[in-house]
């Protein structure tokens, strides 16, 4: 296949994939844990709504929890049991808080539910119907975002391309690799249900150029098949290359706007694991209750790739690959740049959890004491966002929220990049983290003021209202009684009325009264 | 089993400050080893003045300003200035001149402003420029290359007797400034020219070599030599130096094709005085300087243009210190009118 022309993001750095062990064996399995813990939220979006109650026995693929709004995707159980508690429990979350979560205790018959129909003839299917299948079968993107995949699907039209993320960029995760090279067929066929569901006919689908075991297999699978619209393009191993917005601008050459989304400028990307989940819940009918997981670092024995079923306790998988060594100190979910740290081996995997790094102290140094920043501008040299991340520091650290929005923090993808060449040691991302919060803390008290600005001034106004009201009426009395004056019969008539009135307030105050001492 | 925590990227920076300076310094040694080989051994006496002096000074005022020493005084960057500093100097300087203006540059011009990072101004050039002030006559008495050996100068010193000069400011016995001195070449060639005789005729003396002047443009090449290491070593980015050099260049060509009798060639100003000092190493100093790539460019070549100007229409006849300072100042509005556009937005 020829390569076509590529372009180049800007910035970015050539890192150490440090995969090599992992990557040199095979996708190994875990077994059935004797629990299962499934947060209820594993996605971007609301939390589902579990449909299963304390104590009733569930199926391997039986519904769970339901989506609760549009963003949303359903969890299932990924082994068959009894479910056992629906309770708040740790769940991986850069946060480390405890969130709503379905206790399965497994029987180890890991019994299929058959309520999904397979659909071999998936072309037959109407696009609604395919995105209605990818939904229930509760598919998420398996990059690490897991925004829901069917919601995605229905984002665009007039789409011109399909973009298979298969750059994987970051040091330690090779498990998209590992699917690339191992099952080919299944990305290939979830190219071509994800073409049906978009309707178009233009899929590349990116490598990096370190991974050509990948490559091959996918492009023999797809001459295999006789695929004309797939084609697998090599892209340079530079991370943030898996990055959406960048690999969208070394394919094409374009960018997608600031507050847009890719469909915007006609492209869709999907990670290559997702669209593999893709075919499995299409083609056979099979939910997404396991994922490839990178188990790797120098704590692990064994380093390898697992499918794993999710809800799995991280223990579990550190056991399937040798154990732990002496030297585990620091334990990630996810890379080396981006990942987060969890403090315990007990959580359990998620949908979006590509990787687990069990991490020496040499892996992982301390962070050296900082300097002051000497404006070298190397930040600015490898920011994939074009930011000059000394100028938000700058801002941050003197607490100019003002300045940040100016210089267009919320473009920040914090990808660490300009930590690792910054010869000062200054912690940027982390800097950058918590001036983002700062700001959506700052819109929410905005929000919330002028909310409280706008019920007072209403209130003010009703009062105001009352008050004319009233105001009104009593020159109007005024008026009519002076008109009278004259009159005997008429100012006699009003005096009656208002005696009138008078007694029958009177009588009705009495009868509550009477009520009340009931 | 429990974890240690660690903040995301997990990947630590592998340089830190004392690298970029010791790079900075380690290149410059080629160049100190030609300038000590045309102009003797004064520069590496005013070297040691200046870095003690600058050290003391950048460790009493961070310890007046109750901040942590020693991590700060290891990053080497006093050290830099002072190297800088000394590398303007003439190779006969007393050391109270040179402390002086150390003491100038760390205290006044890095120190006040609050230290590494924080100051606007080059402090090496603003050190450069309170002695060029103040000690009109010394700043200006320079050795000929190669002391005595080409004929430019009665006699000269040798090392022992440089260094009593540095620590007393007194010259051997029989010895007069007459008899060792010589003016640089940019200062010859201004008075030259300002006596109605051209170019080439002045060129034509034993002061003048190739390119620029005999030892000036040999240093100048092994500075350039540095500059390449640095740049190799992405310690500075090639768009200052570019600027700088075609900022002096493209008037100086412009001017000299015009009026060649009057306008030294480009070469000429290219390699004599601190052009390209300043090009790879006093521009680029990052604290000073312009960050985004289009306002390094704007920067440097402002440099450049102001050395030509200063060198062809002003008072002094080198005008690095003056060009650089200047530019300083401009560096604000630079970096506020060439932002980069960020990704996904519009121009």
């Amino acid at each position: 296949m020829t390569q076509p022309r590529l372009w180049r993001f800007h910035g970015g750095l050539k890192l150490d994939a440090r995969t090599a062990r992992p990557a040199a064996e095979s996708i190994g399995a875990v077994p059935v844990p004797p629990r299962l813990v499934l947060p209820l939220s594993q996605h971007v979006g609301q939390p589902a709504e579990p449909v299963v109650a304390v104590g009733e026995r569930v199926l391997r693929g039986q519904p769970i929890a339901r989506p609760r709004g549009y963003v949303g995707a359903k969890v299932h159980a990924s082994s068959s049991g009894t479910v056992v508690e629906i309770a708040d429990h740790p769940v991986p979350h850069p946060s480390g808080l405890s969130a709503p979560c379905i206790v399965i205790e497994t029987d180890g018959l890991d019994e299929p539910w058959t309520g999904y129909e397979p659909s071999p003839a998936y072309t037959e299917l109407h696009a609604n119907e395919l995105r209605a299948r990818v939904r229930a079968a509760g598919v998420v993107g398996l990059g690490g975002a897991a925004f829901p995949t069917a919601v995605k699907l229905g984002a665009g039209s007039g789409l011109k391309l399909l973009i298979l993320n298969g750059a994987e960029c970051e040091p330690y995760i090779c498990c998209d690799e590992l699917l690339l090279r191992e099952r080919p067929e299944e990305v290939l066929a979830g190219a071509q249900v994800l073409l049906r569901a978009l309707d178009i006919d233009r899929c590349c689908i990116a490598i990096e150029e370190d991974k050509p075991l990948a490559k091959e297999a996918l492009e023999s699978a797809i001459t295999a098949a006789g695929e004309t619209r797939i084609e697998v393009v090599s892209v340079p191993a530079v991370y943030p290359e898996g990055g959406e917005r960048q690999l969208i601008k070394v394919l094409t050459g374009e960018e997608v706007p600031a507050r847009g989304v890719p469909p915007d400028i006609g492209y869709l990307c999907q990670n290559v694991a997702t669209a593999a989940a893709v075919a499995r819940a299409v083609l056979q009918g099979q939910p997404l209750i396991s994922r490839i997981v990178t188990v790797t670092g120098k704590g692990v024995a064994q380093p390898r790739n697992l499918e794993v079923r999710l809800g799995t306790p991280i223990a579990e998988l550190v056991r399937a690959c040798g154990g732990y060594t002496e030297h585990a100190a620091h334990l990630l979910m996810g890379g080396a740049m981006m990942g987060f740290p969890l403090s315990d081996d007990s959580l359990p995997v998620i949908k979006g959890t590509n990787c687990i790094v069990v991490a020496s102290r040499e892996e992982i140094r301390p962070r050296a004491p900082s300097m002051p920043c000497i404006r070298c501008g190397e930040c600015a040299e490898v920011c994939p966002a074009q930011l000059l991340p000394q100028q938000l520091f700058w801002h941050a650290r003197s607490g100019e929220l003002d300045q940040l929005e100016d210089y267009n923090l919320f473009d920040c993808i914090e990808c660490g990049c300009c930590d690792v060449v910054c010869p000062s040691q200054l912690p940027l991302t982390q800097y950058f983290r918590y001036a983002k919060t700062e700001l959506w803390a700052r819109e929410r008290d905005r929000v919330r003021s002028d909310l409280a600005r706008d019920r007072f001034e209403a209130r003010r106004e009703r009062i105001e209202a009352e008050q004319q009201a009233r105001q009104h009426k009593l020159e109007q009395k005024t008026r009519a009684a002076e008109s009278a004056r004259g009159d005997d019969d008429a100012r006699k008539a009003m005096i009656d009325e208002a005696l009138e009135r008078v007694q029958a307030r009177r009588e009705s105050g009495e009868s509550d009264d009477g009520g009340a001492e009931r | 089993m429990r974890f240690e925590p660690t903040a995301p990227p997990h990947v630590r920076p592998a340089g830190g400050v004392t690298r970029v300076m010791g790079e900075v310094l380690l290149a410059l040694v080629p160049a100190t080893i030609a300038w000590v080989w045309f102009f003797g051994p004064g520069l590496l006496y005013n070297m040691s003045v200046a870095a003690l002096v600058a050290l003391a000074c950048e460790a009493g005022a961070l310890a007046l300003r109750g901040r942590a020493v020693m991590p700060q005084l290891l990053d080497l960057s006093a050290v830099v200035t002072a190297v800088l500093l000394a590398f303007c100097l003439p190779p006969l300087t007393p050391w109270w001149i040179t402390a002086t203006g150390a003491a100038f540059a760390i205290l006044f011009a890095k120190q006040l402003y609050g230290g590494l990072g924080y100051n606007p101004f080059n402090p090496a050039m603003a050190g450069y420029v309170v002695l060029l002030i103040s000690f009109p006559e010394a700043m200006t008495r320079w050795l000929p290359p190669l002391g005595d050996s080409l004929g430019l100068a009665a006699a000269s010193l040798d090392p022992w007797q440089t260094l009593r000069f540095t620590l007393t400011g007194l010259l051997p016995e029989g010895i007069s400034w007459d008899a060792i001195s010589g003016a640089t070449p940019l200062d010859d060639l201004k008075t030259q020219l300002s006596l109605a005789r051209t170019v080439d005729e002045v060129r034509a003396s034993a002061l003048y070599g190739s390119l620029g002047a005999r030892g000036w443009e040999w240093t100048a090449n092994w500075i350039a030599l540095g500059g390449i290491y640095l740049l190799w070593r992405r310690v500075i980015r090639w768009q200052i130096p570019l600027a700088v050099i075609l900022g002096v260049c493209v008037p100086a060509t412009f001017f000299w094709l015009i009026d060649p009798g009057s306008h030294p060639p480009p070469t000429f100003h290219l390699f004599s005085g601190a052009t390209l000092l300043c090009a790879f190493f006093i521009a680029t100093d990052p604290v000073s300087a312009a960050t985004s790539r289009s306002g390094r460019l704007v920067y440097g070549f402002g440099i450049g243009l102001l050395i030509f100007v200063i060198r062809s229409w002003g008072g002094y006849p080198d005008g690095v210190a003056f060009a650089v300072l200047l530019m300083n100042m401009a560096v604000p509005a630079i970096d506020h009118f060439t932002r980069p556009r960020t990704y996904g937005h519009a121009n």
